[in-house]
């Protein structure tokens, strides 16, 4: 059988200083295959995709199109042979319309008939179910239309190969549905598929051959509809790392966190205000809160922390008013937050670990009159560093220094270790390492046994059933009722997750 | 072809050659610059750098003009620590200069030792007043601190100038434009005496000994710090921006307030329009080319204390214009900020990339 | 009427340099550069004109001396701020300190002297009408060249492909890398115009607006600049109309002086700075809005990905 092959990578070989991100990798795509990309954060997934798209040239090894040897020293010379790319985060500019964007990645003389152009888009979106008005700012359209702008411009520049990068991490469980529909369509037509993701149960629905990667090289390829989802993540992870927690049952007391009719304005140009939410957080419980990027996450995580004031409502700790308190005053009162942006937030990128201590924790004794106790400090960061087995060189080195999940697990403990009485977690193993993500879980799940309330928001489901024993949604800045973890299906949480709730009412508040 | 390249971490050794090399590379076009216009450059950078300190007396010059620029450092250097570009130092002089001198000359007639401090806190207070103009409208009107203080300096010179043309001006002064001579009681003592060199160097010590104090033990230089490099993790921390924004501007109009007022007080004995050769602008270059630390700064305001003192040299022994003095000024810095890069990136040679074999047809269906 | 129809003409000359150097700025801006270094750039023009048509006698060769020594500089800061990535407001700082030392030195043997500057050209017909044939159709060459180009920006802005690169670059270089646009490059163009244009409005306050050379003699028209795009939300329109107006900011004095109000000459000289102050305040006071017009990556150092 002599199937058609469109893309063939030998050896390919990329090196950074201190690490080779892809050691000799081969890959094969045959046209109309939809081919999934598999592995953790670091595996070498988005140096191989730069490779492909000829954002980075590879050290050694070729890249073969089509049976022929080419070298792709370009994004522009890549579209121009027809290969396409959609970002995990989407290059497209907010403040340009739909057939802007689309013009820019087009070669000037393609680009001149505007008429021509909002037609073919029009055209082309409507045939594969993704209508587009190509007279609309993208900064209007919700992130799941922006992906379809990206396919769309994609399908006109006539890619023959189409690279996803984690396209699902973004979308509700409906929305996945349409895309796979979108995608198995194109693939009947001859458009081959390279579909980076780390979730397996998708790989498994919808592609017809995966590559693993695991520490830049291949550790495996498979049919993945005939294996077990176990059995790609061993390809993944290897043998010895442990792949979940076994997490016990918790025994929740009192209320401790009240939010009544919050509503929040968003400070930011194109965000999403708040309004009318309301849940309790108890004692010694996980809530989580499941919803794709953009609804409304940042300002919730932002009016409980104090960075933002709430413009309605009240938020009540233990009965304290918190509306007015600075985030410092909200940290005296035992509240810890874990925020989505480890670097560049959560802690200063150019900063030693001792001193990003100092950024949560000064209220542990660690400043006198003014004066900072270094010596305080340093044996704080060294705690926190043992405690959670974060590598590093020492409390000296740099959060930059630092891998992701390495730096995650130093905030987590940072905070952990300052006893608090609610935690406010928001995303906490997004790009971490399944080791670390394990260790986090494992924190919270210890800070929850100890009575403290935690809050997560995680776009991740898995995490959330797993941990949580309440969930809801954020959609467009309302929340939906909490149901019983134990009660809910994943349907029902996506249909939340689309905004498929009445007018949020107080929640039937678990026992 | 030379290519820059990133370099994995910051190489430490430029952080510390830069300053160096850049005052080499303006050394070097000094020179270049002297031939082209046919004088004898190593007669000329003689002169400039060399001949002014030769001497007590030279020295003396030298901390006299290094003071205002190291008052003014320092505050600067609080400010731009924590990214508050104000630029404003210069209008912050002349106004600690206005306000000393309006308080010494309703004080002409008196003495007693109490005389001189009351003029020098109005000379801060003044400063300190123009900065709050300025952090009011950043903070609670958003405006740009960088345009907002450099439209102040204007103003500033402009007050300055009706006040020595009108309410200062002295009756007997034969019409110049200048306050009257102030009363004995309200000038800084010498510390070197026979020189003209006065106390306000040791404010100017102070001040960085402060700044250092500071950013490397207290908490408030902490924040300063975290707000300057990291804005949103300074917001996460609670560290109020608005009120270390507030806190920066005012120790930055205070210090430039006080240079101001012992520019009066100090050398010239009163007020008159060209109180300020440019002192809040070279400032600037003293904070990038001193790090923003404290000890960087007092070496720095001492070079740049001799370019002033230079050019003044090399107007009279050479006949060159004035200007110079801000040409190597300027020099230093580009050179510096040049130098700089080199921190962050290194040249490398790369052989040019390769052009591509075949170009495959979109729509082949060989088998590879 | 005719002291109105004077006064308006007066405001668009004294509007016409800042008009020139704003208009290069938003260009400079809108691909994501802050230009901090304009002083420099228009007073290395203007010391350049001057000295050149002096020495030439041809006003032509001076004007395009001022450009070239405008671009010059603008690339010395583009080679710091684009290449090298450093810090955008100290190499403008640097530029401005570097450029007004420099036009010092070079025009320190022309002071005091005196050239036949840029007359006034009628356009035949247009400058018949009442009031506004004066006002725009009675100025010199390098008025209508403003217009002109004033009129190039807003086509090329929003009706052309090179505006839009422009905009992509000005608001997410990460993102116009990956679709393929040369960062680097629209940004040295875009710096290199703001340079050729700041140095043309040096060449017209050194050989129309006074013809003679000064140290400093743009007073501070280079920072008012910067305000104005700033006030004009990077827009070519009101960048025009923020210019003319700063115009008659600025020859206030003179006319409140011929109607007979007697006041410090001192004070009134403070009143462009303090509208501009005020221009400031009434753009910012609230910051969604300046967000939502600001080019996104202004300020911003542009580092390539590796």
């Amino acid at each position: 059988m002599t199937a058609a092959l469109r893309l063939k990578l030998e050896n390919i070989v990329k090196e950074y200083p201190g690490c080779r991100a892809n050691d000799g990798i081969d890959l094969t795509v045959g046209a109309g295959e939809i081919h999934a990309l598999l592995g953790e954060n670091g595996a070498g997934k988005s140096t191989l995709m730069k490779v492909i798209y000829g954002v980075v040239q590879p050290d050694e090894g070729r890249m073969i199109w089509n049976g022929h040897p080419v070298t792709v020293d370009s994004p522009a010379r890549a579209r121009e042979m027809g290969i396409g790319m959609v970002f995990q985060h989407f290059s497209l500019f907010e403040t340009l319309t739909v057939a802007e964007n689309i013009a820019l990645g087009l070669p000037a003389d393609e680009a001149r008939d505007r008429r021509k152009l909002d037609q073919r888009i029009r055209e082309v979106s409507g045939r594969y179910g993704m209508a587009l008005d190509p007279r609309c700012y993208v900064s209007t359209l919700s992130v799941g239309e922006r992906q379809r702008v990206e396919i769309v411009r994609c399908l006109i520049q006539e890619s023959t190969l189409l690279i996803l990068d984690e396209p699902t991490s973004v979308l509700t469980p409906q929305e996945v549905t349409a895309l796979f529909a979108t995608l198995r369509q194109l693939s009947s037509e001859g458009c081959s598929i390279l579909f980076i993701s780390h979730k397996l149960e998708e790989v498994r629905s919808l592609c017809h051959n995966a590559t693993v990667l695991r520490q830049g090289k291949v550790s495996g390829d498979c049919r993945p509809g005939e294996v077990s989802a176990a059995d790609i993540a061993r390809l993944m992870v290897g043998d010895d790392t442990p792949i979940s927690t076994q997490v016990s049952a918790a025994q929740t007391g009192d209320v401790l966190l009240d939010v009544r009719n919050l509503g929040c304005k968003s400070r930011a140009p194109f965000g999403t205000s708040l309004t009318d939410v309301n849940f309790q957080l108890r004692q010694g419980e996980i809530v989580g809160i499941a919803g794709v990027a953009g609804n409304g996450q940042d300002e919730l995580l932002k009016a409980l922390s104090g960075e933002i004031r709430a413009d309605w409502g009240e938020i009540e700790l233990d009965g304290v008013r918190m509306n007015a308190l600075s985030p410092g005053q909200r940290r005296k009162l035992g509240v810890a937050i874990v925020p989505e942006e480890r670097l560049g937030r959560g802690a200063v990128p150019g900063m030693s670990l001792a001193e990003n201590a100092l950024l949560t924790a000064s209220g542990q004794d660690l400043v006198g009159r003014g004066m900072i106790r270094f010596g305080r400090v340093r044996s704080f960061s060294r705690e926190v560093i043992r405690r959670f087995g974060v590598r590093c060189i020492g409390e000296d080195s740099t959060a930059a220094s630092l891998s992701g999940g390495n730096l995650q697990k130093y905030i987590i403990g940072r905070e952990a270790l300052q006893n608090p009485r609610m935690l406010v977690a928001s995303h906490p193993t997004w790009g971490v390492d399944v080791g670390s993500a394990v260790a986090i879980h494992e924190a919270l799940v210890a800070l929850r046994d100890e009575g403290a309330s935690i809050l997560l928001v995680s776009e991740d489901l898995d995490e959330l059933f797993q941990l949580c024993s309440r969930i809801g949604a954020l959609c467009q800045g309302r929340l939906s009722p909490l149901a019983r973890t134990a009660e809910l299906s994943i349907e029902q949480l996506g249909e939340w997750m689309a905004g498929g709730f009445g007018s949020a009412e107080a929640t039937h508040a678990a026992a | 072809m030379l290519l820059l390249e990133r370099r994995p971490v910051d190489s430490s050794l430029m952080r510390w050659a830069s300053p160096v090399l850049a005052l080499v590379l303006t050394v070097m076009t000094g020179f270049v610059l002297f031939l082209a216009m046919g004088k004898d450059p190593v007669e000329g950078l003689t002169f400039f750098f060399i001949t002014p300190i030769s001497d007590l007396i030279g020295l003396a010059e030298l901390g006299l003009k290094m003071a205002p620029l190291l008052l003014c450092a320092a505050g600067l250097t609080v400010c731009y620590r924590a990214k508050v570009w104000n630029i404003g130092a210069e209008g912050h002089f002349l106004m600690g200069a206005l306000g000393a001198s309006a308080v010494a000359v309703q004080l002409m007639d008196m003495s007693g030792f109490w005389v001189l401090p009351v003029v020098l806190v109005a000379g801060i207070l003044a400063g300190m007043l123009w900065a709050a103009i300025a952090a009011g409208l950043k903070t609670h009107l958003h405006c740009n601190e960088i345009l907002t203080t450099i439209m102040l300096n204007y103003i500033a010179l402009n007050l300055l100038l009706y006040a020595v043309h009108g309410p200062l001006k002295d009756p007997y002064g034969f019409g110049f434009p200048q306050s009257v001579m102030f009363a004995e009681s309200a000038l800084l003592p010498d510390l070197i005496p026979g020189t003209r060199l006065h106390l306000g160097l040791a404010f100017g010590l102070l001040a960085a000994v402060s700044v250092w104090v500071l950013f490397a033990r207290s908490f408030i230089g902490f924040q300063l710090n975290v707000v300057g490099q990291d804005q949103r993790a300074a917001a996460f921390a609670g560290f109020g921006a608005r009120r270390l924004t507030w806190f920066a501007f005012l120790v930055g109009g205070a210090t430039a307030g006080l240079a101001g007022a012992s520019e009066v007080t100090g050398p010239i004995g009163q007020l008159v329009p060209q109180v300020s050769p440019g002192y809040g602008y070279t400032a600037i270059i003293v904070v990038f080319l001193g790090r923003m630390h404290a000890l960087g700064i007092i070496a720095a305001s001492a070079l740049l204390a001799l370019t002033f003192i230079g050019g003044e040299m090399l107007q009279i022994a050479m006949n060159m214009p004035k200007a110079v003095t801000g040409l190597f000024q300027g020099l230093l810095l580009f050179y510096l900020l040049t130098c700089d890069a080199f921190i962050h990136y290194r040249v490398r040679l790369r052989a040019p990339v390769r052009k591509p074999t075949r170009v495959a047809a979109p729509a082949a269906t060989q088998e590879a | 009427m005719e002291l109105l129809t004077n006064i308006l003409a007066a405001m668009v000359v004294a509007g016409t340099p800042l008009l020139l150097v704003a208009l290069g700025e938003l260009i400079c801006e809108r691909s994501g550069v802050l230009n901090l270094g304009q002083e420099g750039m228009m007073l290395m023009g203007a010391v350049a004109g001057f000295v050149v048509a002096l020495t030439t006698g041809s006003l032509a060769v001076a004007v395009f001396a001022s450009v070239f020594a405008g671009i010059g500089m603008a690339l010395l800061f583009a080679l710091m701020a684009v290449t090298l990535a450093a810090n955008q407001y100290a190499a403008g700082l640097a530029l401005t300190i570097f450029g007004t030392g420099l036009s010092a030195f070079v025009g320190a043997g022309f002071v005091g002297e005196s050239i036949d500057g840029f007359e006034r050209v009628a356009i035949p017909l247009l400058s018949d009408i009442p009031v506004i044939g004066r006002v725009l159709f009675h100025q010199d060459l390098l008025v209508y060249f403003s217009l002109v180009v004033f009129a190039g920006i807003w086509l090329f802005l929003h009706h052309s492909r090179g505006g839009l690169l422009l905009r992509a670059v000005g608001e997410d270089p990460d993102a116009a890398n990956a679709n393929g646009l040369k960062v680097l490059v629209v940004r040295y163009l875009a710096v290199a115009f703001g340079g050729g244009m700041a140095g043309l409005a040096g060449a017209y306050l050194s050989l129309a607006y006074t013809p003679m050379w000064t140290e400093n003699m743009t007073a501070g028209r280079g920072w008012i600049a910067l305000a104005l795009v700033v006030f004009a939300t990077w827009r070519p329109e009101r960048v025009l109309i923020g210019a003319w107006l700063f115009g008659a900011a600025s020859i206030l004095h003179l006319v409140l002086q011929g109607l007979g109000w007697r006041a410090s000459t001192e004070l009134l000289a403070m009143l462009p700075y303090v509208v501009t102050i005020l221009m400031l305040v009434l753009l910012s006071w609230n910051p969604a809005r300046t967000r939502l017009n600001t080019p996104l990556s202004l300020g911003q150092p542009y580092r390539p990905g590796r």
